[in-house]
């Protein structure tokens, strides 16, 4: 294997780790809940999506010919992280979990029907 | 070259991967666990493509697939249990 | 035509992703994937609630390399943002008031929100004029509301809502 694709790969694998790493160290770190669903959906998304591209990269240059698959996957993840993450927002909001920022109070109360026959 | 950046790569996966477990376990709500577990199910599937590439097999490919389907519909249903209190309407 | 073939996008999804997933292209394999394309939107039709119609898909396109280029500046700034102390990032609400009527075209624009610097999108108001955002470091709320309508809801309203 040449020497650039090796560097390419190993930037590669080394920055998806790094971001992986990054977003589960903000879920440790961030004061509260509203804060730590940031770093989860975009870093660790990235971080994983850049890996799955080295490792297509690295199968598809095996001379076994080229290997998409692993496009599916990351896809798959940049389509789902978001919506896992608005659903745990909206069901936090639900539960009216303590938030550093203030929570507006209008936006959307009608999903809850009781919330709805008080107002 | 590229097998020690992989070999690095693998512990930086695992340490987040400890990470999210502790956010797991120390949680203080329900949405934050269901988050910790999120995050905990993406950082395997890091793991299982790094070590698709370390023992150079093609196979870990389908985990990955298998972990990623399985582990967005957990979330989805957590999520709306907590929303609904109930899953299947 | 219509009848035979529903969703024609939807079936072009299916054979790019049963090819994808099997990795290879031999003929049987195109072949095997054609006919899931057209068999899967014709056993589904009544699970899709609109027709989904595209108005100007280079437009799409466009907005696709947009937010691929955000989300990797996007990583960069939250991954500073994080490793610098908590307690300087000023979290908050925002409002955003939608333009944007289609209901797939607004929920490209949550996921996009969600996938782009510091925002994510918390609640859709019952009536769908109204998206709650959560940014992890608000400066100014007016600006972000400006910055996701010219370079977000712009593209989306140009392909889904056509008037």
């Amino acid at each position: 294997m040449n020497t650039l694709l090796d560097l390419v790969l190993s930037l590669l694998v080394l920055a998806g780790a790094g971001f992986t790493l990054i977003g589960s160290l903000g879920l440790v770190r961030l004061p509260d809940f509203y804060m730590r669903l940031h770093t989860p959906t975009k870093a660790t998304t990235l971080g994983v999506g850049s890996l799955l591209i080295a490792s297509a990269l690295y199968f598809s240059t095996r001379g076994q010919g080229i290997s998409l698959h692993e496009v599916l996957v990351t896809v798959f993840l940049f389509i789902t992280a978001p919506v896992s993450a608005h659903l745990l927002a909206k069901a936090a909001l639900h539960l009216r979990l303590r938030s550093a920022a203030l929570v507006p109070a209008k936006a959307g109360e009608g999903k809850d029907p009781s919330q709805v026959a008080g107002a | 070259m590229l097998s020690l950046a992989l070999d690095l790569a693998l512990a930086l996966v695992a340490a987040a991967g400890v990470l999210s477990l502790w956010r797991l376990l120390r949680g203080p709500s329900a949405p934050d666990r269901i988050l910790a577990l999120d995050t905990l199910y993406i950082d395997t599937i890091a793991l299982v493509v790094l070590l698709g590439m370390r023992l150079d097999s093609p196979l870990y490919f389908e985990a990955a697939l298998l972990i990623a389907l399985l582990g967005f519909v957990g979330t989805v249903a957590l999520a709306k249990y907590l929303l609904r209190g109930d899953i299947i309407e | 035509m219509r009848r035979l073939l529903p969703h024609p996008l939807v079936s072009a999804g299916l054979i790019a992703t049963w090819l994808l997933l099997v990795n290879s292209l031999t003929p049987g394999q195109v072949l095997l994937g054609a006919l899931l394309g057209w068999g899967i939107p014709l056993l589904t039709r009544g699970f899709w609630p609109e027709p989904v119609r595209l108005r100007r898909p280079w437009v799409l396109l466009r907005y696709l390399g947009v937010l691929l280029w955000d989300i990797g500046t996007a990583n960069v700034q939250v991954a500073r943002l994080v490793l610098g102390p908590p307690e300087a990032l000023r979290p908050g609400f925002v409002v955003l008031p939608l333009r944007l009527r289609s209901e797939l075209g607004v929920s490209i624009l949550a996921n996009t929100i969600c996938l782009t610097p510091g925002t994510v999108s918390a609640r859709l108001s019952a009536d769908g004029r109204e998206l709650l955002i959560h940014a992890l470091d608000l400066d100014d709320p007016q600006a972000l509301i400006q910055t996701i309508r010219d370079r977000y809801e712009a593209p989306l309203l140009e392909v889904f809502d056509p008037c």
